[in-house]
């Protein structure tokens, strides 16, 4: 930056936005700058996503902190000689006087709680995701440095451990101890694998994480390498997920040439490579052996569990896998402590979560909140309330995820909290749904998703999809009967009591919420 | 990267271009940048004032633009935002009062008589 800068435009690019001409507009933005004599003062920067996700194209005006949403290539000349050459807020645009990054947790300081600001979003929206020092600028890198330098493994699981981390990916494992695992078992090489497969619907935390700080998903990943003993990475990404791989690739390439990456890292004996290896689209493969075997250039198949990944898990090794937002919580946890991390959240699960938060909402995006905020707190405080109707239900966790009406309200989101209530809090999609939605034809719709998706190893799996929906169809065409509703009750108990993996376990979840708290929607449906 | 202290002199460096993202501000300088400010001058005393910054590392103080704020008159002028202090607003600042109200308003907390043209909201 030059010194005469007195203002930073970030454009925030990610794969939503690039659909909506983000890279254009910053061009423009650039040549309007440059037209006004003000391509010195204003600086205009590229950064990952700033939050909203229904808004096209958002920009920050940082000292400012505004945020501008829906802007059109059209729209930037007004932008640029409202906001900078005459100095004041384009109001036409402006979503809000303050950026999510400066919102967020706020909200919250009069819970027991305090303000600790986001964890794992810290950087997204603020830097730009594409230069290697401004991460190092937001501390990057240093954690690795420091356990490098000052801890043995032993120390640093320990201190992953204290901090009562657990796995963002959806079950909710200890992280710590899962670490502790691979770390004990003797034969070598080992394998750190980060799963950023993110199939479940409506979930796109993770890309957003890697979209706008990809380096800090690289860092967690070599100290976890550390941790284990391993000296290589590998993240195996959805194939969809086309800016995420390219922003990964370059963060690989920028973190070895500075050798943050790569052998005798800091200078000191430890090495750790990290490859990408990308997913074909299936959404069986976010399932950690499935992952696996399909990394190996086999189909897409579970396998049987144990051996535990840990001990046997890439080509036969011992593996350590974690999600994308696991990883991008490590650093902040070295850096900080694990008391800092613990005071964030609930007695049983500390930190924070991101959510993506969509549907019948406001405000649909990415936040990032503590763990214990409740379903009342997200729609009303954060996604700013319904945009039309009232609330009926919502589905968190994604489509393998679990189905809450009203009464859930006041439960807060926590893995303790809900298992309490017989959920999950699984991958952090938040889906709310209004009044207009009928519960039939939407379980009826995740049900053909996973009938699509089922691998067909396991035939609960493979054939009670399938015949779940061909009796949902019916249902919603009005051709039921009272038997079917048992049917339905019946297969889901079945799938999920004897299915292979995850897959089929979970996905007569929704179906079986769906039957205990909207009995009613079926029964109005069925033939008399 | 041979060790960390290497890795922090990068920090160091960036750190400062990131001040405008991360940073508390304490102070925000206001430049009326209107076509009366600019007529007048504003922008050689914004620029004096952003090099001042930079000369005598003040990262807490921003400067932001503003339009024209009726007394055109008494431009360039520029208002001054202290936290928990009351607003101040400066008529005629050219580079040298930028100086001046820089050195001892900003640095110091004095308010700058010869130059001030009114105090409060």
């Amino acid at each position: 930056m030059s010194k005469r800068s007195i203002a930073q435009v970030l454009v925030g690019i990610d794969g939503n936005t690039v659909l909506f001409g983000a890279r254009k507009i910053k061009t423009k933005l650039i040549t309007e700058m440059h037209k006004h004599g003000l391509s010195e003062q204003v600086q205009v920067i590229e950064t990952g996503s700033i939050g909203p996700a229904n808004q096209g194209v958002i920009i920050g005006v940082y000292p400012a902190g505004e945020m501008y949403g829906n802007i059109t290539e059209e729209e930037v000349v007004e932008f640029v000689q409202e906001r900078f050459v005459k100095g004041r807020p384009y109001k036409k645009l402006l979503l809000s006087e303050k950026l999510p990054a400066g919102i967020d947790l706020t909200a919250y300081d009069s819970r027991k709680t305090q303000y600790l600001g986001r964890i794992v979003l810290d950087n997204c929206g603020k830097i730009n995701p594409e230069d290697i020092e401004e991460y190092i600028g937001m501390r990057g890198y240093e954690a690795l440095g420091i356990i490098l330098k000052e801890k043995t493994s032993e120390e640093v699981i320990k201190i992953v451990r204290d901090s009562g981390l657990k796995g963002r990916g959806g079950a909710g494992f200890p992280t710590g101890l899962k670490w502790s695992f691979t770390a004990k078992v003797k034969d070598t090489p080992k394998y750190v694998i980060c799963n950023a497969d993110e199939g479940e619907p409506g979930t796109f935390k993770d890309r957003l994480i890697m979209e706008g700080d990809p380096h800090k998903v690289l860092e967690g990943m070599a100290i976890c390498g550390y941790a284990i003993g391993a000296n290589t990475g590998y993240i195996y990404i959805r194939g969809e997920y086309q800016l995420s791989i390219q922003r990964l690739e370059k963060a690989i390439k920028d973190a070895e040439k500075l050798g943050l990456l790569g052998e005798n890292i800091f200078g000191t004996d430890f090495d750790f490579q990290v490859k990408i290896k990308i997913g074909a689209g299936s959404y069986v493969c976010g399932e950690e052996t499935a992952l696996l075997t399909s990394m190996e250039g086999f189909r897409g198949e579970p396998r049987f569990k144990p051996p535990f990944p840990a001990e046997s898990g890439f080509l036969a090794k011992p593996t350590n896998i974690n999600n994308v937002e696991t990883f991008a919580n490590i650093a902040p946890i070295i850096l900080n402590g694990a008391e800092w991390f613990k005071k964030l959240g609930t007695e049983s699960s500390s930190g924070t979560k991101v959510y993506t938060v969509l549907g019948h909402i406001k405000r649909s995006g990415l936040i990032e909140v503590p763990m214990g905020v409740t379903l009342r707190e997200i729609i009303y405080d954060y996604a700013g309330g319904m945009s039309s109707g009232n609330f009926k239900m919502t589905q968190i966790g994604g489509t393998a995820g679990n189905l809450l009406s009203s009464e859930f309200l006041d439960v807060p989101l926590d893995f303790q909290s809900l298992k309490e209530v017989g959920y999950s809090l699984g991958s952090g999609a938040v889906l709310i749904m209004n009044e207009t939605v009928s519960v039939v034809d939407f379980i009826k719709c995740c049900m053909k998703f996973f009938v699509h998706e089922s691998c067909g190893k396991c035939t609960p799996c493979r054939e009670g999809t399938r015949y779940a929906y061909e009796i949902l169809d019916k249902i919603s065409l009005g051709k039921g009967k009272a038997d079917d509703i048992e049917s339905l009750k019946l297969l889901g108990e079945s799938m999920k009591d004897s299915s292979f993996c995850p897959f089929g376990q979970s996905a007569p979840n929704s179906l079986l919420n769906s039957l205990s708290l909207f009995p009613e929607e079926y029964n109005n449906l069925l033939i008399k | 990267m041979k060790n960390l202290e290497e890795l922090k002199k990068i920090r160091d460096r960036v750190r400062k271009d990131l001040e405008l993202r991360t940073g508390k501000h304490r102070i925000k300088i206001v430049v009326c940048l209107g076509t009366c400010g600019i007529a007048a001058g504003a922008r050689e005393t914004m620029n004096t004032l952003i090099d001042l910054i930079a000369k005598k590392d003040t990262p807490d103080t921003i400067v932001t633009t503003a339009g024209c704020a009726g007394f055109c008159q008494q431009e360039p002028m520029i208002q001054l935002y202290i936290e928990d202090k009351e607003p101040v607003v400066y008529g005629k600042v050219d580079q040298k009062a930028a100086e001046e109200i820089f050195e001892k308003h900003i640095l110091k907390g004095e308010i700058v008589e010869k130059y001030l043209f009114s105090k409060g909201k």
